[in-house]
């Protein structure tokens, strides 16, 4: 596997530090990082399917809804926080904002960029966008709050976190410039 | 027989050393009736021990003879390719003290009177039950389990033996269970028991020399049991209004199909299981309170644990529902212990961990199959 999202949080995890991991899946980055970094994590994950799949791996998941918050934790229990493309689909982001800072230290969150260029021409031609990172039709889509890299940078500033890093990308590769144009994928880093 | 472990035959075990139980009675010997099913590898570490729940026994898996016309009762779960595959672990099937199949109860002779114990037969513990389930163990050559998988009350015992012997046991599974049971739960045991006690052939509790059993007593606390065991829905979509014979009948007679259900439920067991056993099953579960017991909190208590756990719950299940589950859950992540959780969708309450799905099987399995 050679994803550079999982690198390069890989890159902002600190060794045998401890991880949480919100919106998990079947836990390919929990395992990255208890391959890599000898993290002691924990996954959490609402689709059965996922949970069955990711039992097979050595990892630990758990399956609740985000939405409830994250009352099994306790405050400051974990090294990093990560939300990994998973915000757009919550119903209650700030909740969830506040639960990542009240559980974790560090915070990581990955989301599809809707300033893409290719998702503005799709919206200019009047159709809502389609794409690797939003594959679904308006009507079926769990993906009910998009937002751009500038839209949260607002949310970060409202939520008095701070933005210790940002990696952008596109098909896999690094976006340096016009990012909130020419990427599809954001990461931040935040901090308290 | 296609992936099952087959004919098998249930063992004894005679312990002929004493036990000290938690209401402070000594047993000075016992003896434990159970069944194993797969091989014993040479490094003696593929073992999993499942404890019963109330009504269970040690025969989990397979007939003993062709004709049979039930299996063991978790047959579905236990067998060679199944999700606790044989093929691959020793599963070992347990009648706990005080229990209906054999093991030391209330129908065995007590050997300082050389008459049966009948109500004299102590009240045995979770605890209890862990520590006599350990002389087994240990007789049957194992170093350490690969994993103990309980339902219900048989998930309290997998968690009191993560705790008394932490360095025994590698994986636990603990499904449809609880800390410790509610007010509400206490209450349904309450009304079995009276049910029992009040039954005028229960005769407190001697009633083996009698041709009479308490079964009236015995059957009002399994017809309740039953309710209590499915959901609404369950209820609704089996039986729902239907009538035996679909009209009225005007007295009170069979009329609807639940009420027969109920009745044909109470009647079996009524046959076949002892009075003074459902009493202490039921009293087995009130009295498991890790608090209480060790007068500490949850989090603190589960310190000593070093046992991987798998906690799965069911949605629909009333009696043991997914918020218990996860007081397990939480206790354990305060403590950093690998933990997984599922909670599964099923409609049936909390029998579901009893019934065979794909998911649910499948988890099982994924886990106990995880590369090491």
């Amino acid at each position: 596997m050679n994803r550079l999202d999982f690198i390069k949080i890989s890159e902002w995890i600190k060794p045998e530090s401890k991880i949480l991991d919100l919106g998990c899946a079947d836990g390919a980055l929990i395992k990255f990082l208890k391959e890599n970094k000898k993290t002691n994590g924990y996954g959490v994950e609402i689709d059965s399917r996922n949970i069955e799949h990711g039992m097979k791996n050595k990892i630990n998941i758990l399956q609740m809804n985000l939405e409830d918050g994250l009352s099994v934790f306790d405050d400051q229990f974990f090294d990093t926080v990560i939300l990994s493309q998973t915000l757009q689909a919550m119903v209650n982001i700030e909740k969830i904002m506040d639960e990542m800072k009240r559980v974790g230290k560090n915070i990581i969150v990955s989301f599809p960029n809707f300033g893409y260029w290719r998702n503005r021409v799709q919206v200019l031609g009047g159709k809502m966008p389609k794409s690797r990172e939003l594959p679904h039709e308006w009507y079926n889509t769990p993906n009910i709050h998009l937002c751009t890299i500038d839209d949260f940078e607002d949310l970060c500033h409202k939520k008095n976190v701070k933005i210790i890093d940002q990696l952008f990308l596109t098909n896999n590769k690094p976006i340096k410039f016009f990012t909130n144009f020419r990427s599809s994928i954001a990461i931040f880093r935040l901090t308290k | 027989m296609i992936n099952s472990v087959g004919i098998v035959k249930a063992k004894k075990f005679n312990c002929n050393e004493k036990l000290v139980l938690s209401c402070g009675d000594v047993l000075s010997s016992f003896t434990l009736i159970y069944e194993t099913y797969g091989s014993l590898n040479a490094k003696k570490n593929n073992a999993i021990l499942i404890p019963h729940a109330l009504s269970g026994n040690h025969h989990v898996a397979g007939k003993y003879k062709k004709e049979d016309k039930h299996s063991g009762w978790w047959d579905n779960m236990v067998g060679p390719n199944k999700p606790i595959d044989t093929n691959k672990f020793y599963v070992i099937g347990v009648n706990n003290l005080g229990g209906n199949d054999g093991s030391t109860s209330s129908k065995s002779i007590n050997p300082k009177t050389k008459k049966v114990w009948g109500s004299s037969f102590p009240i045995v513990t979770v605890k209890d039950w862990v520590a006599s389930q350990k002389k087994l163990t240990e007789h049957l050559g194992i170093d350490k389990l690969f994993a103990i998988v309980g339902g219900s009350l048989g998930g309290m015992q997998a968690i009191q033996w993560s705790l008394d012997f932490p360095d025994y046991v590698n994986k636990v599974i603990c499904i449809a269970s609880a800390p410790n049971l509610t007010a509400q739960n206490i209450a349904f045991n309450e009304v079995a028991r009276q049910a029992i006690l009040k039954d005028e052939n229960f005769s407190k509790g001697n009633f083996y020399n009698h041709n009479k059993k308490p079964k009236n007593g015995l059957r009002l606390a399994r017809m309740l049991g039953h309710i209590t065991y499915l959901s609404n829905d369950t209820m609704d979509k089996k039986f729902g209004r239907k009538l035996v014979n679909n009209k009225f009948n005007y007295d009170f007679s069979t009329n609807y199909e639940i009420e027969s259900y109920l009745n044909y439920q109470g009647d079996k067991f009524a046959e076949s299981f002892d009075a003074n056993t459902y009493l202490r099953m039921t009293k087995a579960l009130d009295y498991f309170d890790l608090e209480k017991n060790y007068k500490k909190k949850l989090s603190s208590l589960f310190k000593k644990i070093k046992a991987d756990y798998l906690v799965v719950s069911f949605s629909s299940d009333w009696r043991f529902p997914p918020s218990r589950s996860k007081e397990i859950v939480k206790a354990l992540l305060d403590n950093n212990i690998n933990v997984s959780y599922a909670e599964i969708e099923a409609e049936t309450g909390h029998d579901a961990f009893l019934l065979a799905s794909n998911h649910y099987h499948n988890l099982i399995s994924n886990y106990l199959n995880q590369k090491i």
